[in-house]
């Protein structure tokens, strides 16, 4: 155990964890969603930021990115990626629920059926990337290279730290304001609290889970943008162990609410970084799971209790 | 009365499989008795399979294809964890996404005090002055595969059963990586990534002389596998029938008016588990000790959903369909080695399409069938 090193440098592990969380927070927020609407654990949605981090690979393979270019060009690749990363994890999530969520909804099928397609779907996209792009770890051009942007108390914040935790919180803080303020969100909250009643009062029940699927894709292809500027690498199964740990973070905020997915992802990604330099990284993985356990254990319904239909009751 | 969508597709199968069961329930008790005999003598002959017309079935009728016999044992164990799986799956309605985790407790539990190369063994003979071939013998090690197996299944059990359906998925999944994370970090007794060698068989550690249970000749191990998968068969069968298996049933379609009948869904859930581990330990017991040598990497948790993708393709609650589903899923990929590149895709795909078009499996158990036709119904009176 290496708590010289963890209590020596604790700002630095801190902001390194919220960086990691705030990539966990977004992802979490699509297992959140369609969690409050449908009660059902997305299981491909895992591969539906993977197929995210590929489109941003191609994106900017195919503008030329090498790690070169000037600013503006940065800026550019950089908000081509998130078009392409969004619009990719969009679309994918909107298909996996008209192939296949619809039909089952329309069969009114029990939930462990709809858990086990989406497994099937989750293992049929996976594979099909890694068939096609072989199973090897891709590298992706470094796009920012890692600089200290500023000191606070001693600890140093990178750029790409800041840009992550940054555009994690603006784009949370937009879901918030669109499922709370908007017509749309309304219908949403609806839905979520009771389908019937909402079907009755004219929301098309339809169109707002598609909607919460294609906003749970959106987030996950910006996830998907900030994980491959800061790894800078994907791979077929990339979605695997992110999207477990980004489902324990919406539990750990107590799952179907918006604001527990974010201080759930944060402080999943605390934790984590905290593990690794305790145990040198063997450990990590793990830690994850045992904090799901003991959440499951003294607080089924999570740190901020669950529930997207009463987010603002 | 009018057919439901559901039973337009694929009714091809359904006619004909539901045909042939219908038939079969009708024959009288000797015939059913002699006609199960029969397959029974079958699959003792299977890896002898030389009937012409008939060894196209064989995977060394092809190019490079593995040893029949071999391919047979890996069928066998597949079966023997569809049958763990499916109590737990089919009968209590639980949702195990980490069974790899038990497969692995039971083939490291071999592995770690039968072979005389693990870590653990060597402590041993270090503290009590043994011999260097000293290590626990294989037919003890049974006994200890299922318990340990058995215990890890309750204590994974007690906090997660009390929770909803849908945790406990989520649950299994990470306990299957943490077990195969444990493994990997714990150098100083399971062996850690290089895995643990010389894993004993029947006739001890693997050597020249063992003529039975040798590396070579795979068939005693399937004759092996395959009687204790008839084993298992007949106790199942029996705990099906018994009260157990009428309140697993009660608690999976309804929990509450089960507790309110006085079943209590939590023990029997537990029993479900932990009646599953111990089925999963078994077989993760005989897989290691045919291999001979193991290692963390082999129980990743895409094998998890492999198991639960060969139960409920072939049919959740019922065991001849569980075992069917095991046999395809293990059989097709060796016979046809081009396509096994493709096999977790194909297995996916499989599991979304019959979950799509035929929820009850392939050889469904009736009573499941009849659930999910009520639900639809539910649904229709509903709009």
């Amino acid at each position: 155990m290496n708590f010289d090193e963890l209590f020596g440098h604790l700002g630095q592990h801190t902001v390194d964890g919220l960086a990691k969380g705030s990539i966990y927070a977004l992802v979490a927020l699509g297992y959140t969603l369609v969690y409050g609407v449908l009660k059902l654990i997305n299981f491909a949605h895992s591969e539906v930021f993977m197929i995210g981090t590929f489109a941003v690979l191609g994106v900017w393979n195919l503008l030329g990115a090498d790690g070169t270019q000037g600013v503006a060009m940065t800026l550019l690749l950089l908000a081509a990626g998130l078009l392409g990363g969004a619009l990719a994890s969009g679309a994918t999530a909107v298909a996996v629920e008209r192939v296949a969520y619809r039909r089952l909804r329309q069969l009114n099928a029990p939930p462990l059926i709809f858990l086990i397609t989406a497994i099937g779907i989750s293992m049929v996209l996976s594979e099909t990337f890694g068939i096609w792009q072989g199973r090897l770890v891709v590298g992706m051009p470094t796009l920012i290279k890692q600089k200290v942007a500023f000191t606070i108390f001693g600890t140093e914040v990178t750029n790409t730290q800041l840009i992550t935790i940054v555009a994690a919180l603006v784009m949370m803080f937009a879901l918030d304001q669109f499922i709370n303020r908007t017509r749309y969100g309304r219908g949403v909250r609806a839905v979520a609290q009771n389908p019937d009643a909402a079907a009755l009062m004219g929301v098309n029940k339809d169109r707002v889970i598609m909607l919460i699927f294609l906003l749970g894709g959106l987030l996950a292809g910006a996830a998907a943008l900030l994980y491959s500027v800061r790894y800078g690498n994907t791979r077929f199964n990339v979605g695997f162990l992110l999207g477990l740990k980004a489902f324990t973070a919406a539990v750990l905020g107590g799952i179907g609410n918006l604001r527990g997915a974010l201080l759930g992802g944060l402080l999943l990604g605390v934790v984590e970084v905290y593990a690794a330099t305790l145990t040198q990284s063997n450990w990590e993985d793990v830690a994850a799971f045992v904090v799901l356990v003991v959440v499951l254990l003294f607080r089924p319904t999570g740190l901020l209790g669950e529930s997207l239909g009463r987010a603002r009751a | 009365m009018t057919e439901t969508t559901n039973e337009g597709r694929l009714s091809g199968v359904s006619n004909f499989f539901a045909g042939v069961g219908n038939r079969w329930r009708g024959l009288p008790k000797w015939q059913r008795g002699i006609g199960f005999l029969a397959f029974v003598a079958f699959l003792y002959y299977l890896p002898l399979l030389g009937v012409p017309g008939l060894t196209w079935l064989r995977t060394d009728s092809i190019e490079g294809g593995n040893n029949w016999a071999g391919v047979l044992f890996t069928c066998a164990v597949y079966v023997l964890i569809a049958l763990g799986l499916n109590v737990v799956i089919g009968l209590a309605g639980l949702l195990d996404l980490g069974y790899v985790g038990f497969f692995a407790i039971g083939a490291y539990a071999v592995a770690i005090f039968g072979s005389t190369q693990s870590p653990v063994v060597k402590s041993l003979q270090d503290k009590f002055d043994l011999a260097p071939e000293w290590a626990i013998t294989w037919a003890i090690c049974i006994p200890i595969a299922i318990a340990l197996a058995m215990i890890s299944g309750v204590i994974l059990g007690w906090p997660t059963l009390r929770l909803r359906g849908d945790y406990l998925a989520i649950v299994t999944l990470g306990f299957g990586e943490i077990i195969r994370i444990v493994i990997r970090n714990s150098t100083n007794w399971s062996g850690g990534p290089a895995g643990i060698a010389s894993i004993p068989g029947p006739q001890g550690a693997p050597s020249a002389d063992n003529h039975i249970f040798g590396l070579i000749d795979a068939k005693p191990w399937y004759w092996l596998a395959l009687s204790i998968v008839l084993l298992v068969v007949f106790l199942v069968r029996r705990l099906e029938n018994s009260r157990v298996g009428r309140s697993w049933l009660a608690v999976r379609e309804d929990e509450d008016a089960a507790a309110v009948m006085g079943v209590n869904p939590f023990k029997f859930k537990m029993w479900a588990f932990a009646i599953g581990a111990a089925l999963g330990g078994l077989s993760g017991f005989l897989f290691a000790s045919r291999q001979g040598f193991i290692e963390p990497n082999q129980f990743n948790a895409n094998l998890s959903i492999l198991f639960v993708a060969m139960v409920v393709v072939g049919g959740s609650g019922n065991m001849a369909g569980a075992a069917l589903g095991a046999v395809l899923l293990a059989y097709l990929p060796e016979r046809f080695r081009d396509f096994s590149e493709y096999r977790f895709l194909v297995f996916g795909l499989a599991l979304v399409l019959v979950m799509l078009l035929r929820p009850q499996g392939l050889l469904p158990s009736k009573r499941r069938a009849r659930e999910l036709k009520d639900r639809q119904e539910e649904v229709a009176v509903g709009a």
